[in-house]
């Protein structure tokens, strides 16, 4: 079973089960829904950028225990970063769930626990699902958003 | 009775000789023997039906219908001899009513346009069932949205059950086609056809079925039900991919104008007006899944020859075993538990994600479905996202249900 818990490594049950910055933004300056409709998860991501940089993020939604933590993750690894710190981030991040001969990045953190994805390749959208909606949320229109 | 004594009673159950028919059931995965209850999605082939396409590709490849050469009448033989067998095995009543298409979901689309769309106008209805695969819903919305047609949707009870009373209540003087699932692949519940058939038929409304689910776990005889159509798919009931059939009745096939045009379907063509060829090849334009033809007629003898009876008890009594010791585990909520139902288990687990149970199942060599099942409607009805679904076949034994379980207690603890 070591190839399995490649995949739910302890940090990965964490932040699935006590998922962190698990909640609206009411002042959110941006947000998107993602949906990987395989599967039927869903999730909106909450923005709150202060010019350039990542003031606020943080997340709702439901799915399994990958696409939550990856979102979990996620969110703690942006604040405070620039908007082209995230896109330099996020092209990391991808290519270490999908390129089995990628380097290690450093940079990537915590994010690392969710390389043993790309031995799953049915479950690499889970792990990038919240990226991909980041990526919506940080096109969509800047404006304030109501939660209501 | 000793225990080794038991053991070996149970071991001559025939589903244990039917297994050795099954060439892929003999691997391994990760490391596991392989236990697949993946058969709602499809099933797979007994070497017979691998046999037979394998011998029509090196034997007698040849297209149909048209050659006057030795190999092109062979395959045309052995194309219609299927269809024979096809016809006999749903005890239609002329060959001719039994149309090839690529599968349940095609042979739906043709009803919905060839039969419906013609016949529909604004405010027409056409009911649906609450339980119904996408392509039992998507083809008839398409059909709605061309003729302002209206879908109507019988609802089903919290235990996955038809809501009969609904249906009287919804079927009037508007309806024009009833269009229902015999067997809900999400959930298994089996519907009450017969009962739904004699009802629309009374007002003098016509019944599609999807038999997608049904035809691999019980015998389906098209005069007795007396439905009008019945669409299934040959990979679903131990035939190839890319096959199945539309039956249709013979007046309803005759009234109604081709669906693709093309070769085969006419019989006489110039640039001011073509004419079309008799049934059933008025719809079968082009050239079509020879080998899987061949093939499904395949299937369907060794499905008789095994006897669907004997594989209907067998089924049965998995089932009802799956669902004795999957219920008691803690934290799993069976959905669907109609007192009614065919190969179809569908679970959710409190702290597991059905894709998460998926992948550890399938780590302990166990292949299941997790996800909507292409019924997102049912999903809603129990707001969950999707759910995780163990779906059995005549070769499946009560050790693959005990697999089942064990892969279930393993994601118990490892997400406890």
């Amino acid at each position: 079973m070591a190839d399995l818990r490649e995949l739910y490594q302890e940090v990965i049950f964490d932040h699935s089960k006590r998922p962190r910055n698990f909640h609206p933004i009411v002042d959110a300056t941006r947000k998107a829904q993602g949906h990987n409709p395989l599967c039927g998860d869903k999730l909106t991501v909450y923005l709150k950028l202060d010019g350039d940089v990542i003031e606020d993020v943080s997340f709702e939604g439901c799915g399994c225990a990958i696409s939550t933590a990856s979102a979990s993750l996620m969110t703690e690894s942006l604040k405070g970063k620039t908007v082209q710190e995230v896109q330099h981030l996020f092209e990391a991040f991808h290519h270490a769930v999908t390129d089995d001969h990628a380097p290690a990045h450093d940079e990537l953190g915590k994010l690392q626990v969710l390389c043993g994805v790309r031995e799953f390749p049915a479950r690499v959208k889970c792990a990038t699902l919240a990226w991909h909606t980041l990526q919506a949320a940080l096109k969509s229109e800047l404006k304030a958003v109501s939660t209501e | 009775m000793t225990v080794v004594e038991k053991l070996k009673l149970h071991e001559a159950h025939p589903a244990y000789r039917w297994r050795e028919d099954f060439p892929i059931l003999r691997q391994k995965v990760h490391g596991r023997p392989l236990v697949y209850l993946d058969n709602a999605a499809t099933s797979q082939k007994p070497l017979a039906v691998i046999e037979a396409e394998d011998r029509y590709y090196r034997e007698y490849n040849s297209n149909i219908h048209r050659g006057v050469h030795a190999l092109s009448q062979q395959a045309t033989d052995a194309y219609e001899k299927a269809r024979v067998r096809i016809q006999k095995y749903l005890n239609a009543r002329s060959p001719h009513e039994i149309i090839f298409v690529r599968g349940a979901t095609e042979g739906l689309n043709l009803v919905a346009q060839s039969f419906g769309r013609p016949r529909l106008r604004p405010g027409d209805e056409i009911i649906v069932s609450a339980m119904e695969h996408h392509s039992n819903i998507v083809p008839w919305q398409l059909a709605c949205e061309q003729t302002g047609a209206v879908l109507k949707v019988v609802p089903m009870t919290d235990s996955g059950e038809f809501m009969y009373e609904e249906f009287e209540r919804l079927l009037g003087i508007r309806t024009r086609i009833v269009a229902v699932t015999q067997v809900s692949n999400a959930l298994g519940t089996i519907l009450p056809v017969k009962r739904i058939i004699e009802a629309a038929h009374a007002q003098g409304v016509p019944v599609v079925l999807d038999g997608a689910q049904a035809i691999p776990h019980a015998r389906v005889d098209v005069q007795a039900l007396d439905c009008d159509f019945y669409a299934f798919s040959g990979h679903k009931v131990y035939g190839p991919t890319g096959i199945g059939v539309l039956y249709g009745k013979e007046k309803h096939l005759e009234a109604m104008p081709p669906w693709q045009g093309g070769g085969d379907m006419i019989r006489t063509v110039s640039f001011e007006k073509s004419t079309w060829n008799d049934l059933p090849y008025k719809f079968e334009a082009g050239t079509p899944h020879i080998a899987g033809g061949i093939g499904l007629g395949v299937a369907l003898d060794y499905l008789a020859s095994v006897g669907i009876e004997a594989v209907a008890a067998h089924e049965h009594d998995l089932l009802e075993y799956a669902t004795g010791l999957v219920s008691e585990i803690p934290g799993v909520r069976l959905i669907g538990t109609a007192p009614e139902k065919a190969g179809v288990l569908s679970f959710v687990m409190d702290h597991a994600h059905p894709h998460d149970v998926g992948t550890i199942l399938d780590h302990q060599g166990v292949a299941i479905r997790a996800g909507h099942h292409c019924a997102m409607p049912v999903m809603d009805r129990y707001n969950i996202p999707g759910t995780a679904r163990a779906s059995f076949a005549l070769y499946n034994t009560r050790e693959d249900v005990d697999a089942l379980v064990a892969g279930i207690h393993r994601v118990r603890e490892l997400f406890a």
